[in-house]
């Protein structure tokens, strides 16, 4: 079974994000980018897989400038086998994401497609289940747990009132949660084995997908900061202030 | 047994020094078409995310490495298009010097002078780009750990550190054994005050015939300034007020490019007063008017700190051993006169670079000491120009910044630094401390939150992280020390030296206890350099961790 993985780069969760001084996006200048913890998730997943003899081949693909080859690499130094840069300008919205990798899908035949449940930029939350529309595959999103029997997947799912378990007929798509793995580190050897490792460019033009955009970016603000609090010296105090002031009871 | 690799060269640190030197070893393998295998280890996240620099730097050594920089891209784009230099006398008042008053190292434009402000860590980043280009290995996030040495006593190479080990010490599920890495020579990169390079020169003792080494503590910040403010290429340095009495050091303030500024305090550290903050110093500095009329207005983007090895010429250790060389900071190659130390650092990795491709090519198996390489060095500009800046850094500190100024102005103008004397300075920084009860505690201001700010939400954009489940990288020698001795002679300086909030008396009901914040580490070194007991070792952590700065 192939299994397919898609990654995507993004700030680095160490970095706190500024807002540019225009307001028109999240300032990237000269930050540190990384892999999104979710997808780096979703590369152990797949080499545990072919590890435990599940999987035979892990290809990656990820969208975007030449940059995201850097995020490639990484995930071929973790042990996928070969990578797909899909070659955009900017970081296309979800749905083109989605009916880009639905192409990569078909190409490919994955046995199980895992991406991360979210980038933890944009926090979209929605690529994974558009790409199981697109597909017509069966989804099992933030996974806890991911079993393969047979020609089938059991998926734990992280939901608010627990967990609930799902049976997906393969081919199907999974999507990450946190609990799901501890991503291992990537050894030196396998770093510089990684370089020479097969990473395929394409253009959407190749997968005759054209890219469309439903949304349009208005504005970024930073939070307002929250203001000092005071200390009052009676309950008396509090109630007035309370009543008076906050005028909340 | 650890996994190992071979490599020809091995480097320790990806600073302009070891990256410098890990191009010009692969130049020169080129040039006679002979095959090098060179590899760069480097414990931040990725390359210049551990670099902290003011930066102006000098040219010279960028022209001999690689002389069509400005083609091949080199983020050197703001020649300095103008220079001030301010004597701050109290917290409003100010006088600023005639340059003709100025000790000539210390000017930054006119005749002659290529002097960019740079972000060191974007220069770093170029460099990078361009020995990978030339097919030096680089792996950011892997630290070196420790020294391997041959049977012979000659350096082997070096190890990477465990990943994934507890705080208990333990192997966590994601554990990883560090590797080895074997070389004919390692060069040791590390910057100021580098945990290997201090080994080595105990080891093989290189300080024989030198001064005590000498070091500042540098702060720094990158604002996003009002563009109606911004003077691209302006270059302010000054000194006085805040610092007072023994206590020297000097701030800066340049205008980038994109409407950015950094300012920054340097302090040296052989301050006496145990009650001093240079946080706090360099805080409250950014109120003084000749620094505030630039910031106001401006939002603060990052903050970082670092230890300067400043001792210069007579503080220099020997910087060659069997198989492998010291370079750059590492050693202290800096020269303080000009306040510059990146071209110096760099021509000292070329030329290291160099011997050690002369003994590879002729057949050397490694393991020597290359003494080719302190005939080059010796030979080399950055070697005289250290030697002419001997007395700059002692005669600050024994005659006190304008008597010592007064030196250096007659010793470098009126003699081009050859005056035929040479001042010493032998006591070292950590035994400058005078007890805190004989001391005056300072009162310093409250931040406003504008133009000053506390130290943790100043640590915070540092974006400084550390895996949690670590050993602690602190390693006192004597854990009763800061408690027994340092907190009540010394009223514990290391919660005021330490820049990023590590070091902590928690007062409890039990009495008071010494709390180390492992994870704020910025990974300065100041602890390793001023704790008066010598007693704080700084080790690496896990790879990765630390600052990550951006172009700082």
């Amino acid at each position: 079974m192939k299994v397919l993985v898609s990654v995507k780069r993004v700030i680095d969760y160490n970095v706190k994000v500024r807002v540019k001084a225009d307001n028109t996006d999240v300032d990237l200048a000269n930050v540190k980018m990384a892999l999104n913890p979710f997808c780096e998730i979703a590369v152990e997943e797949a080499i545990r897989l072919k590890e435990a003899g599940i999987a035979s081949e892990v290809v990656v693909a990820s969208i975007g400038p030449k940059a995201v080859q850097e995020q490639l690499r990484t995930a071929l130094a973790l042990g996928a086998d070969r990578a797909i840069q899909i070659e955009c300008d900017d970081l296309p919205e979800p749905l083109n994401v989605a009916k880009l990798l639905a192409r990569v899908v078909e190409a490919e035949q994955p046995g199980l497609t895992i991406l991360g449940k979210q980038s933890i930029d944009v926090d979209n939350n929605q690529t994974g289940q558009m790409l199981a529309a697109l597909t017509g595959r069966p989804q099992g999103t933030f996974a806890s747990e991911v079993k393969v029997e047979g020609e089938k997947a059991m998926v734990t799912r992280e939901v608010d009132c627990g967990l609930k378990t799902v049976e997906l007929v393969l081919p199907a798509i999974v999507t990450t949660d946190l609990r799901l793995n501890e991503p291992r580190y990537a050894k030196l050897p396998d770093i510089m084995k990684a370089k020479r490792k097969p990473l395929e460019v394409k253009t959407p033009a190749d997968l005759s997908v054209e890219l469309k955009q439903h949304s349009r970016l208005l504005k970024v603000e930073t939070p307002a900061s929250r203001q000092a609090g005071i200390k009052v010296d009676s309950v008396d105090a509090l109630v007035d202030k309370l009543k008076n002031e906050a005028k909340v009871i | 047994m650890r996994e190992s690799m071979e490599f020809d060269v091995v480097i320790v640190g990806a600073g302009v020094a070891g990256l410098s030197a890990a191009c010009r070893l692969m130049q020169q393998a080129q040039e006679a078409e002979q095959e090098l295998t060179v590899c760069v280890v480097e414990k931040g996240s990725e390359v210049g995310a551990h670099i902290l620099s003011g930066a102006v730097i000098e040219s010279r050594a960028m022209d001999e490495l690689f002389p069509d920089w400005k083609e091949m891209g080199a983020p050197l784009n703001m020649l300095v298009t103008s220079d001030e230099l301010y004597l701050l006398k109290s917290d409003t008042a100010a006088k600023k010097l005639p340059n003709a008053l100025i000790p000539k190292t210390m000017h930054n434009t006119g005749q002659d002078l290529n002097n960019y402000v740079v972000s060191l860590g974007n220069v770093c980043r170029w460099l990078a780009e361009q020995a990978e280009g030339l097919g030096v290995e680089i792996f950011p996030g892997f630290a070196a750990a420790e020294i391997l040495f041959n049977d012979d006593g000659s350096v082997k190479g070096i190890a990477t550190g465990d990943m994934g080990i507890t705080a208990a010490g333990e192997q966590g599920p994601n554990y990883m054994q560090g590797m080895e890495l074997h070389a004919k020579y390692t060069l040791f990169a590390e910057g100021c005050r580098g945990h290997l390079g201090k080994q080595l020169i105990e080891q093989f003792k290189l300080d024989n015939e030198a001064d005590a080494q000498h070091y500042g503590i540098g702060l720094k910040e990158l604002w996003d300034i009002d563009p109606a403010k911004h003077k691209p290429g302006l270059v302010v340095h000054g000194s006085g007020w805040p610092l007072e009495g023994d206590t020297t050091g000097g701030f800066f303030l340049y205008h980038l490019e994109n409407n950015q500024a950094v300012v920054g305090l340097i302090v040296d550290l052989n301050y006496t007063n145990p009650w001093l903050s240079p946080f706090d110093e360099f805080q409250r500095l950014k109120h003084h008017p000749v620094l505030a009329e630039h910031l106001e207005g401006g939002k603060r983007v990052a903050y970082g700190a670092r230890a300067i090895t400043k001792g210069g010429f007579n503080a220099l250790p020997k910087m060659t051993f069997p198989g492998g060389l010291l370079i750059g900071c590492n050693a202290g190659t800096l020269n303080f006169s000009k306040i510059k130390g990146t071209h110096t650092a760099m021509k000292s990795g070329m030329l290291a670079a160099e011997a050690v491709f002369e003994a590879i090519a002729a057949g050397n198996e490694g393991g020597s000491e290359l003494s080719s390489f302190t005939d080059k060095f010796e030979a080399s500009w950055a070697y005289d120009e250290l030697f002419r800046s001997r007395n700059f850094g002692p005669a600050m500190h024994k005659f006190g910044p304008i008597l010592g100024g007064a030196f250096n102005f007659i010793d470098q103008n009126l003699f081009g630094g050859k005056l035929p004397i040479t001042l010493h300075d032998d006591k070292p920084d950590y035994a400058q401390l005078k007890p805190a009860d004989q001391c005056k505690q300072i009162d310093y201001p409250k931040p406003d939150g504008k133009l000053s700010f506390d130290k943790l939400s100043s640590v915070f954009i540092s974006n400084t992280n550390h895996e949690e489940d670590q050993p602690c990288h602190l390693k006192l020698k004597n854990p009763d020390i800061p408690l027994q001795q340092n907190l009540p002679t010394f009223a514990e300086p290391a919660q005021r030296y330490c820049p990023a909030g590590v070091y902590e008396i928690v007062e409890e009901a039990s009495g008071p206890r010494f709390q180390i914040n492992a994870q704020n580490c910025v990974h300065c070194k100041t602890c390793d350099i001023k704790d008066p007991a010598q007693n704080i070792t700084w080790a690496v952590p896990e790879g990765a961790g630390g600052p990550n700065y951006p172009n700082m």
